[in-house]
C-alpha cells in the first residue's frame, strides 16, 4: 500500500508531468484559459492514460519484450492509444452521451499527446529498473500523473485568471506573460523535491 | 524467424486490428445524425451568440428540426437569407426579420460629461461602475473602458472620445453588448426605419443634469409639446420615445436645447451590411 502511494504521490508532485518533465505542454497553454474547461481536459487526460496503461501494457511484456522487439515500443504504442481512443468515442458517443458531450471535444486533442505516449514509455522505463514495477504500480503510476496534469491545469487555470484582471505591460500580454507565469508555476514545484523519499523512507 | 519479418508482421497485424476493430464498431455503433438540424445549422452564421434564445447555432438548429420552436425569424446575425434558408428547408412560413443594430444611448463622450473622480483600478466597465457609480458625474451613462468592444463578436465596437459606439453597418444585432453593458444603456434599433432616439439615460432634476453633462436630457418637456403624433414622452426626468407612434419627423430634435434626443438615420448603412 505503501508503496503504491509513494508512486502516487511521485508522479503527482516531484514527477508532474507539465511541471517538472515539461510534457503536454501544449493543452496545458491552450485549454487551461477557463476553470471548467482545464477539468474537462485534465478528466479526459487521466481516463484515456489509465486506459493506454492497461493496453499496452500486456501488449508490450507479452507480445514485444517475448520477441526482442522492445525498439518498436514507440510505434506500436502510438498505434494502439490512437485507435484506443477512437474507439472509446464511439463508444461513449452511442452508450452515455453526457460523458460524451463532457469529454467529446478533448478526446481526439489528446489522441497522440505526448503526455499520454510519455506516462506508458516511462512506465516501461521503470519496469526495466525495477522488476516489482508490475501492472498495478503502471496503473497507480498513470493514474497519478494524470491526477498531476489536472493538478497542474486546474492550478494553472486560477492563475490565468487572476492575469487577466491584471495591468499588464502591452509588450507582455497574452502568450509572453502566461509563458512567465508557467515558469514561476514551474519553478515553485521544484519546492517539491525529496518530500516524497522522506516521507517513506 | 527473421526478426525484420516478424517485426513488420507484428506491427501490421497490430494496425489491422485496430482498423478493422474502429470500422466495425463505428457501423454497429454509428449514433443517427440528424440531417435536418444538420442541414440548418449550415445555413446559420456560427457565431453562437445566443441572439435565438438558444444555446447557441446548433441548439437552434435541433430545436427547429424537432419542432420545438417554429419561429424561422429567431436568428438575427443570419438576417434575412437565414430566415429564407431555415423556412426551404423546414417547410416553415418565412419570418419577417427586422434589421436592427444596437445603439448605445449616450452621448457622455469627454467634451461633455464631467468626471467625479480618478479611478486607477482595473480596466473594466463592471469593475469601475462598482465604485461609486464609474469615474463620470453622471451614474447612468457610458463608463468607456470598452467592456462591450471586448464582448463584440463581430469587432462592430470601438471606443470613440471615451465612449463606446456602434457600427451599424458591421453589427449583427446579436445582443451581446447589451448583456454586457453593466449600465444597460444599449439598446436595438431598427435600422430600416428613421425614428427619434433619447441619447440619454440620466434621471436626475435638470439642474443636477446640467452639472453632470452637456449633452443630458434635462426633461425640460419641449419635445413633449412638439410631437404631433404624441411618440414623446417623459418618464422620471428622461424623455422616452414610443417607437410604433414616431415618424421620425426630427421636431423633437430641433426643439432639445441640449440635443439629446436624436433622429437615427441609419438606412444608408444596410448596402454595406448585405455585402
Amino acid at each position: 500500500m505503501k508503496y503504491y502511494l509513494a508512486i502516487i504521490l511521485t508522479a503527482i508532485l516531484t514527477e508532474n508531468f507539465v511541471l517538472s518533465k515539461f510534457l503536454g505542454i501544449c493543452p496545458f497553454l491552450g485549454v487551461s484559459k477557463k476553470l471548467n474547461t482545464a477539468a474537462g481536459m485534465s478528466l479526459a487526460v487521466i481516463f484515456v492514460m489509465a486506459m493506454a496503461t492497461a493496453v499496452t501494457y500486456p501488449i508490450n511484456k507479452y507480445l514485444l519484450e517475448k520477441n526482442g522487439l522492445e525498439y518498436l515500443q514507440t510505434i506500436v504504442f502510438i498505434l494502439v492509444i490512437a485507435a484506443l481512443v477512437q474507439l472509446v468515442e464511439i463508444i461513449l458517443k452511442k452508450y452515455i452521451p453526457s460523458l460524451y458531450s463532457a469529454l467529446g471535444i478533448y478526446l481526439p486533442l489528446i489522441t497522440t499527446n505526448c503526455a499520454v505516449l510519455g506516462v506508458v514509455l516511462l512506465n516501461v522505463e521503470k519496469r526495466a529498473a525495477d522488476p516489482a514495477f508490475g501492472f498495478g504500480a503502471s496503473m497507480f503510476n498513470s493514474i497519478g500523473a494524470g491526477c498531476g496534469f489536472m493538478l497542474a491545469m486546474v492550478m494553472f487555470a486560477g492563475v490565468r485568471s487572476k492575469l487577466e484582471s491584471n495591468d499588464i505591460p502591452k509588450f507582455l500580454q497574452g502568450l509572453p506573460i502566461t509563458l512567465i507565469a508557467a515558469s514561476l508555476v514551474s519553478v515553485s514545484f521544484l519546492g517539491f523535491g525529496g518530500i516524497v523519499d522522506n516521507i517513506f523512507g | 524467424m527473421n526478426p525484420i519479418l516478424l517485426a513488420v508482421i507484428i506491427v501490421s497485424a497490430i494496425g489491422l486490428i485496430a482498423g478493422l476493430g474502429l470500422a466495425i464498431a463505428s457501423k454497429v455503433m454509428a449514433v443517427p445524425v440528424d440531417e435536418k438540424a444538420e442541414k440548418i445549422r449550415e445555413c446559420l452564421p456560427g457565431a453562437n451568440c445566443g441572439a435565438c434564445g438558444f444555446s447557441g447555432c446548433d441548439g437552434y438548429a435541433e430545436a427547429l428540426s424537432k419542432g420545438e420552436t417554429t419561429n424561422t425569424a429567431l436568428c438575427n446575425p443570419g438576417g434575412k437569407d437565414a430566415a429564407k434558408a431555415i423556412a426551404e428547408i423546414t417547410g416553415l412560413a418565412a419570418g419577417e426579420v427586422i434589421p436592427k443594430t444596437a445603439v448605445v444611448l449616450c452621448q457622455g463622450n469627454k467634451h461633455n460629461a464631467e468626471d467625479k473622480l480618478i479611478y486607477s483600478g482595473i480596466k473594466s466597465c463592471a469593475m469601475a461602475s462598482q465604485v461609486f457609480g464609474g469615474p463620470k458625474a453622471c451614474i447612468y451613462g457610458c463608463v468607456g473602458f470598452g467592456d462591450c468592444v471586448k464582448a463584440c463578436p463581430f469587432d462592430a465596437i470601438s471606443l470613440c472620445d471615451g465612449i463606446a459606439r456602434i457600427n451599424p453597418a458591421k453589427c449583427h444585432s446579436c445582443g451581446v453588448c447589451i448583456n454586457t453593458c453593466p449600465k444597460g444603456i444599449i439598446k436595438m434599433l431598427p435600422v430600416t426605419e428613421v425614428k427619434a432616439a433619447v441619447l440619454c439615460n440620466n434621471h436626475e432634476k435638470g439642474a443636477v443634469t446640467r452639472k453632470q453633462c452637456k449633452a443630458g436630457c434635462i426633461g425640460c418637456m419641449k419635445c413633449v409639446k412638439t410631437c404631433e403624433v404624441g411618440a414623446v414622452s417623459i418618464n422620471n426626468f428622461c424623455a422616452e420615445v414610443d417607437y410604433e407612434k414616431c415618424i421620425g419627423c426630427g421636431q423633437c430634435h430641433e426643439a432639445c436645447p441640449v440635443k439629446s434626443i436624436d433622429i437615427l438615420d441609419m438606412t444608408h448603412f444596410m448596402e454595406y451590411r448585405s455585402e
